[in-house]
């Protein structure tokens, strides 16, 4: 509790000394983050792969690649994400300056997960960095190998005291939640995710959860099934399905149900070949808990294909199951393994009233020709994301904000959204200290006229006919008060606000 | 109450809220609602606030016709509904049953815009307005089921016990404006559902004055912003920080703008309010025994009113300075200049807004502070600006809106990605079985797109 403590206290010194607001220094530590990723990525393959048995390919390209995405798009953009952004003005504002400035929220807290260990804390922390925080990365214990080098690193190449690495259990994270915090950014699942939330409500600290949920995948009859059941097997046994977007469960038709078997059978020989256990392309489930879990979730379901494990190595061949129940325990709980369960519905309508009375979930995907099915199938659901015709795929485009609704979670990060998740936009008015005639209709003693003024200056619309005379008089106020009171600038001065009110549309307004 | 949100979850399953003309036509039922009730509108809010007039505090309540205003622009709505990126774009989903929790000191406006909001966003909507100011809450209650559509939208009249009930509920996001203390018990509520929330508190504005200013312009300023309302409004000057001898100099150009804007005798100021009720009455007035009353300090229990006051030489330690005044007090504290300013400033929990007054170094004040908002050379103004966000930070709030920013805050921003079923060749560099080549042309693929958007896999 004391080290918490500490640990947080010094990261908010450190904040509070300004030091970590320039855009250089962020910069430089984004390119040392930068540098970390190309120098170290042995050893970061390596412990990925003792943590999950995952081959440098998909350690690669799952993790290594999408950290080098984002930290080029930060230190590109950020000169621009971080600019005040000037906005759009009324009448009564008009000779005023009026920006958004995005600042940083002061000391954040990344807390990682252990399905991919090293992404999950490295993407949120090129955000935060790049807004200008101080940042507390608690990897996740479970993924003890990829924790441990992330909290070997990151003090060799970073500010050790603005980015602190936190390791350890339950009861670490506990005594870390109870600091307060300017923002906390959680990935894992909803039981805890509320724990969180309670513990930031104590502080009124904003949150972003990135839980989970059962991610349905709806396949239309009218659809190319091979290629589908291609990209639906590579997203659902990536990462031995330990993925929180992965395709949950298959929706479809009963007469394509075989098929579909069929298909992803194919697939899979295609992928790992005939043995998969062999394969070094093929991960292996955390723990023994979660093996265990996996495997109960198998009783009494219909294995057409897979159902193969090995306590000792924590294998679990992939699986699916045909006609299952609505009811039964696969279809209550996030699988997170590679078990693929096949429900039959008869129809769109029956899957999107079957995905509707569930909780929302983390990602939603539909494989059909028809683009209109498609796009009935997104508007009369909720999910947070959605792929059409592939699957995990809307993950990698940075451009769009990657987040949970309902239980599946809260707030958005990847590329720009992880900035605007890590920043205060801070509403900016500087006003002159000059210019009093126009305040004089705010001020009281109140009357009818001034409201009518009010509603002129605001709404830039009134009645027409009235506005015209009133704002004849109104211009001649100003005028002569302006005149009377600053000759020499006037000249200047009026000239510019006639031609900014005209290129505010003043003439519509006639 | 449950039975209430089970109603209006079941319409809301039913898809009523999502089409556009629904929407616009509940909006254009408020713009009635406003329109044809206006004079009891009027009469409420001023039994509540003891408001006489629809004066200044007009401004305000206008906003809200703004607000709708902006929705109803057709340019507006395609805007609003999808961003396209390609065949990557972002829905503007609507969450469900949301539920819109409201203060008293602007009875009308504070739930009227988040809710303009909401129904844009498509949401359904349970309104609970403050049990504070009673004659709105009855109006509010009885009126809005006869514009809206009751199967999506309901007032829900409820004190503290029953919000406390209202709140185990399950709701898609729940918008509250109010005190720091009640939002934590909100959000603690939230947490149990996932619920996401928006939360506009309050805290103690600040306003620093420096030695190069137009005195009669910024006491005019400073004592609008502070009378306003009778001081119950959340991003009111709280107190001002200046130098001694601006102190000197404030004085007698305040009490000049008090009486220019209430005449001699305040108290016979149709553009002077009340204090909404007892309680708080009575501790705002244990607050005058903060430094030297230089203005005003003249109370009347009966009537609960408090004249605008001014104290001079308030210190750190005083009552005054202890928690946000919310009442027609402006304390002013001595500093020596800018920098033990900010300091003071910085010390403190960072406030919904800060008000800088100075010809040259106020953006100074700016960089080295944190708020919600800011507004130089003026009070309140900001809020005005609808393209403006307006929220809080640290404990005066979190989340935003006002304009576009209260439908951003309705809805769900759902990234959505179409692809090609077709093209599938390109597909083959992210299947296994993996081999060197593969991630040699794998990371030769990203190196090409290394500045682009999208990584090809």
């Amino acid at each position: 509790m004391e080290k918490m403590q500490q640990v947080v206290g010094r990261a908010r010194a450190a904040f509070n000394s300004g030091r970590c607001r320039s855009l250089e220094f962020r910069m430089q530590q984004l390119k040392a983050l930068e540098r970390m990723v190309q120098e170290k990525e042995e050893e970061i393959l390596a412990a990925i792969k003792a943590d999950l048995h995952k081959c440098g390919h998909n350690a690669y390209s799952h993790e290594i690649l999408g950290v080098l995405g984002e930290l080029a798009l930060a230190m590109d953009k950020l000169p621009s994400w971080a600019a005040p952004q000037p906005v759009k003005k009324n009448l009564l504002t008009m000779r005023d300056e009026a920006y958004i400035r995005p600042e940083p929220l002061g000391v954040v807290l990344i807390i990682g997960a252990w399905n991919y260990p090293f992404v999950l804390v490295m993407q949120p922390l090129v955000g935060a960095i790049a807004a200008g925080n101080a940042v507390v990365v608690k990897p996740s214990e479970i993924s003890e190998n990829t924790a441990r080098l992330v909290a070997d690193l990151l003090p060799q190449y970073l500010d050790r005291e603005l980015y602190p690495v936190v390791t350890g259990g339950v009861p670490e994270t506990t005594a870390l939640l109870t600091q307060r915090f300017d923002h906390i950014l959680y990935t894992g699942n909803s039981t805890v995710g509320k724990i969180v939330m309670a513990a930031a409500a104590k502080h009124l600290t904003p949150v972003t959860l990135e839980l989970g949920g059962k991610s349905p995948c709806y396949i239309d009859t009218d659809c190319d099934l091979a290629v589908a059941c291609r990209r639906i097997t590579w997203g659902k046994y990536m990462n031995c399905g330990q993925t929180c977007i992965a395709p949950d469960y298959i929706l479809c038709d009963p007469s394509i149900q075989s098929k579909v078997v069929e298909n992803i059978k194919e697939t899979l020989q295609e992928f790992y070949g005939e043995d998969v256990k062999s394969s070094p392309d093929y991960e292996r489930i955390i723990n023994k808990h979660h093996f265990r879990r996996i495997l109960g979730l198998l009783e009494g379901q219909k294995i057409a294909h897979g159902g193969e494990s090995d306590e000792a190595s924590c294998f679990i061949a992939p699986t699916i199951l045909t006609d299952v129940s609505a009811e039964s325990k696969v279809m209550e709980e996030e699988i997170f393994g590679p078990v693929l369960p096949i429900v039959t519905v008869k129809s769109v309508d029956e899957a999107i009233e079957f995905i509707n009375c569930r909780e929302k979930p983390l990602a939603l995907y539909v494989f059909s020709n028809n683009k209109k099915l498609i796009k009935r199938v997104i508007s009369e659901t909720s999910s947070g994301g959605f792929t059409g015709n592939d699957v995990i795929m809307h993950f990698f485009l940075s451009t769009l904000p990657f987040g949970g609704v309902g239980n599946s979670g809260m707030g958005a990060y990847h590329g720009k959204h992880s900035f605007e998740t890590f920043s205060h936009r801070r509403a900016c008015l500087i006003k002159d200290l000059k210019m009093e005639t126009t305040n004089k209709l705010r001020y009281p003693p109140g009357s009818q006229k001034k409201v009518d003024w009010a509603k002129f200056f605001l709404l830039k619309q009134f009645n027409k006919v009235r506005i015209g005379l009133i704002a004849l008089g109104l211009l001649g106020i100003v005028a002569a008060v302006v005149i009377k009171n600053h000759q020499s600038v006037l000249k200047r001065k009026a000239l510019l606000i006639v031609l900014a009110v005209q290129r505010l549309g003043w003439p519509s307004v006639w | 109450r449950g039975r209430l949100r089970v109603h209006l979850r079941a319409t809301w399953l039913s898809g009523k809220t999502r089409p556009m003309e629904y929407r616009v036509a509940q909006l254009e039922a408020l713009g009635r609602f406003l329109d044809e009730k206006k004079q009891d509108i009027l009469e409420a809010t001023a039994s509540d606030m003891g408001k006489r007039r629809w004066g200044p505090e007009g401004l305000f309540e206008l906003g809200l016709v703004m607000e709708r205003e902006n929705f109803l622009t057709s340019k507006f709505w395609p805007f609003l509904q999808v961003t396209q990126l390609d065949s990557a774009f972002i829905r503007k989903d609507p969450y469900g049953v949301v539920l819109i929790i409201a203060p008293w000191n602007y009875p009308i406006h504070l739930f009227l815009v988040p809710l303009i909001g909401a129904i844009a966003a498509g949401n359904c909507v349970i309104v609970k307005p403050s049990e504070t100011s009673k004659n709105t809450e009855r109006l509010v209650a009885e009126m809005l089921s006869c514009y809206l559509d009751n199967d999506c939208f309901a007032v829900v009249t409820a004190g503290v016990q029953e919000t406390t009930r209202l709140l185990e509920n399950k709701f898609d996001y729940i918008f509250f404006t109010g005190s720091a203390s009640v939002g934590r018990i909100i959000m603690t509520a939230a947490a149990k559902h996932l619920t996401p929330v928006t939360l506009e508190l309050g805290g103690k504005n600040p306003c620093y004055v420096s030695d190069t200013c137009d005195v009669q312009n910024v006491a005019r300023r400073v004592a609008w912003g502070r009378f306003f309302n009778a001081g119950q409004t959340c991003i009111a000057p709280d107190y001002v920080l200046c130098s001694v001898e601006m102190q000197e100099k404030l004085m007698p150009a305040l009490r000049e703008a008090i009486t220019e804007f209430f005449g001699s005798n305040p108290r016979e100021s149709p553009d002077f309010g009340r204090i909404v009720g007892d309680k708080q009455f009575r501790r705002i007035r244990a607050l005058l025994c903060s430094g030297r009353v230089a203005i005003g300090g003249q109370t009347d229990e009966k009537e609960r009113y408090i004249a605008p006051t001014v104290l001079a030489d308030v210190l750190p330690s005083d009552p005054a300075m202890q928690e946000e005044i919310f009442g027609p007090i402006l304390p002013i504290v001595v500093v020596a200049n800018m920098d033990e300013a900010i300091d003071f400033i910085n010390a403190r929990p960072r406030p919904l807004a800060i008000y800088a007054f100075s010809c040259d170094s106020k953006v100074r004040v700016l960089e080295r502070t944190s708020s919600g908002g800011f507004c130089g050379n003026d009070t309140l103004m900001h809020v005005t600006l609808t393209s403006l966000p307006f929220g809080g930070i640290g404990n005066s709030g979190l989340g935003k809106y006002h304009g576009k920013f209260t439908f951003d805050t309705f809805t769900h921003h759902r990234g959505c990605l179409h692809r090609n079923m077709g093209l599938e060749a390109l597909n083959a560099l992210r299947y296994p079985p993996y081999s060197q080549q593969k991630l040699g042309l794998l990371t030769a693929t990203f190196e090409i797109k290394r500045k682009g958007t999208c990584t090809l896999l």
